[in-house]
């Protein structure tokens, strides 16, 4: 890329609903006019809107098996080479490799590794930490998003955007309000 | 079988009680638990600041009894040959096996999918932190040079050797500081959503800086929930093994050892159950007198208490099975030191503990087997306080009479706490209680977005898709 990237002006435009039935209503209706860059806001996890959007794709579940699969090699990696190799120890003339015995320290990296990646990738793959988005900036978005309000945002990255007909559409819909989403 | 269950299940009013008061609504339930949090300084409730002054008196004593400690030396403690561990391992043991609670009720009951602990979870979890905590304290405290735990984990140093990573208590160090940080981690990324809500409902601007930085930019995304939903069922997957490991592991710093009373395989099962137990209690004893503080009937219903109780019952039965066949295993054993172990519990110098410890964790448990008993927020308590005591004695009848009395009668001691033990463990009470009451008042000690879930207009949303 060459200089900076110009942003567009719009990140998108957003609605608002007063429940979950009329933002997947809103949501099949949006999909229906053809847009594909959507994202809901919901103030508690609703599986249906996951659904509709198509977001069941998490690529966590393969970060964390590949972070506790290092963990448990670097663990019983190390614990061999410090126990056989590098600080060779007769203890009751046991093997040098007791492998039983560095099982437990190695399940523990395995967990240990596997939950810190569960929750940084999470954070990660979520594009946090960031601050500010262009969401914060709608009043009604900050007072009811984290508590009972469901918004619907159409992304100005959508090939069919056109803030004017997309707004339009929305307010077709019966919403709460409608507002336009500067970055 | 199976009707006559049902038919009892149907007949008890609590079992079919609701998890969440009915009326309730996704913004009723957010500001009912965050007003708690938002609400002015100058609004804090006298008993929370009483309480702060017990804990934080409590925490100084903790900082009077660990100066003297690391002034004098860890002979101001009662441990000596032949009782090297006394009161330190005891509490250690105690605060760990307490905070196992906190894990199973979030973790394992979420992959149960008992959506009865959504208004706990946040709380246990807490629990679990500040318990770890605690117990992270002893280990180091009873190192005797407080200035070298890094000697226990596997670093580079001029010392040029390795931990023994065959030894029990190398394991106990990779369990613990796991699990320390898994339970932080699960507690911080449970708390996220939670902290976004703070930040677009607290007043003072300060606390919406302070919230806004800690959520990290929440904003209920579909993209963010997709992601975090199945974060939080991996770190739920991972905490569910973590935990049996970690009280497995604690259990084998006892059972690999060859001393009587501590070399049997019913160890790691038992030390779970019993961790379970102890934790259940512990929730209990705090609940109690949180609900009514804090006007929480709504959401802390009947049906939970009534749900703790069958569980301390039934892990209490599996902690009773564990004694008995502790006394059966020795008998089976046929060797004498074994026979005396159980002979010197039952009738030894520290007769008096063993039996209080049958009295607390066996006999009084029998009473949540009547529902009058679950469903009195009085009786549960005071038999939830028995558990407390019956837990921090069977540790002390496993480590203490098996030490004092061991193979070779030229070697037997008695072991007492001195008044620097009760200082030290009255000290991480108060640890643990200012944390606690500093968590309540300034982190969502309810979890909001789950307990939306609960509510009607959630639970409609979701049964029109099945």
């Amino acid at each position: 890329m060459h200089g900076p990237q110009k942003e567009p002006a719009l990140h998108g435009v957003m609605a608002e609903f007063r429940n979950p039935e009329e933002l997947l209503a809103a949501i099949a209706k949006a999909k229906a006019e053809g847009f594909t860059k959507l994202d809901a806001y919901t103030p508690y996890p609703i599986e249906k809107v996951l659904d509709a959007l198509d977001l069941h794709h998490s690529k966590i579940p393969l970060l964390v098996l590949g972070a506790s699969i290092f963990g448990a090699v670097a663990v019983f990696g190390f614990a061999y080479w410090a126990s056989a190799i590098d600080y060779p120890l007769n203890i009751g003339g046991r093997p040098l490799n007791s492998w039983p015995a560095f099982i437990p320290a190695t399940f523990e990296g395995a967990i240990f590794h596997g939950g810190l990646a569960a929750a940084l990738g999470m954070l990660l793959l979520n594009g946090l930490p960031r601050p500010h988005h262009p969401v914060f900036d709608v009043k009604r978005f900050v007072e009811h998003a984290s508590k009972d309000g469901y918004f619907l945002v159409v992304e100005s990255d959508d090939p069919k955007f056109d803030a004017a007909s997309v707004r339009r559409l929305l307010e077709s819909l019966a919403p709460v309000e409608v507002n336009e989403l500067e970055n | 079988m199976s009707s006559t269950y049902d038919d009892a299940r149907a007949a008890d009013p609590i079992a079919q009680a609701p998890v969440l008061a009915p009326g309730h609504t996704p913004g009723s339930v957010t500001e009912r638990i965050s007003e708690v949090v938002t609400a002015k300084l100058a609004k804090t409730p006298k008993w929370w600041l009483l309480g702060v002054a017990v804990g934080f008196g409590l925490l100084n004593l903790f900082l009077l009894a660990v100066t003297n400690l690391f002034m004098t030396g860890i002979g101001i403690w009662g441990n000596n040959v032949p009782v090297g561990w006394g009161w330190d391992i005891v509490c250690f043991v105690w605060w760990i096996g307490i905070g196992h609670a906190g894990t199973l009720i979030s973790a394992i009951l979420l992959l149960l999918r008992q959506s009865w602990r959504n208004s706990i979870n946040r709380f246990a979890e807490a629990m679990t932190v500040f318990a770890v905590a605690c117990a992270g304290m002893y280990p180091i405290l009873h190192l005797g040079r407080p200035w070298l735990p890094y000697w226990l984990l596997p670093v580079p140093g001029t010392l040029n050797m390795w931990p023994n990573f065959r030894s029990p208590l190398i394991w106990d160090v990779f369990a613990v500081s796991t699990y320390a940080t898994i339970s932080i981690v699960f507690w911080y990324v449970g708390m996220l959503p939670d902290l976004a809500t703070l930040r677009d409902h607290a007043k003072a601007k300060v606390a919406r800086f302070a919230y806004g930085m800690a959520a990290l930019g929440w904003r209920n995304s579909s993209r963010h929930w997709a992601n975090y939903e199945v974060a939080s069922l991996l770190l739920a997957g991972l905490s569910t093994p973590l935990v049996l490991s970690v009280h497995s592991i604690v259990s084998f710093d006892f059972s690999v050892g060859i001393v009587p009373g501590w070399h049997t395989t019913v160890f790691p099962p038992y030390f779970v159950a019993g961790a379970v137990f102890a934790g259940f209690a512990m929730v209990l004893t705090l609940v109690l007198p949180l609900r009514p503080l804090f006007k929480l009937h709504d959401f802390i219903t009947d049906r939970h208490l009534q749900n703790m109780a069958k569980v301390m019952l039934t892990t209490g039965l599996i902690v009773a099975y564990g004694y008995v066949l502790e006394i059966w295993a020795a008998f089976y054993s046929a060797n004498e030191f074994e026979i005396f172990m159980v002979l010197n519990r039952f009738t030894g110098p520290y007769a008096v503990q063993y039996w209080l410890l049958i009295l607390c964790n066996i006999l009084v448990p029998q009473l949540l087997w009547f529902r009058q008993v679950r469903s009195n927020v009085w009786a549960l308590w005071v038999i939830a306080m028995f558990i407390n005591v019956g837990m921090w004695l069977e540790r002390f009848v496993i480590i203490v009479v098996s030490l004092s009395r061991d193979y070779v009668p030229s070697n037997w001691s008695m072991y007492h706490g001195t008044k620097w033990d009760i200082a030290v463990f009255a000290g991480t009470i108060g640890l643990f209680l200012t944390l606690l009451l500093l968590f309540l008042r300034f982190l969502p000690a309810l979890n909001m977005f789950e307990m939306r879930v609960l509510t009607p207009e959630a639970t409609k949303a979701h049964e029109e898709e099945k």
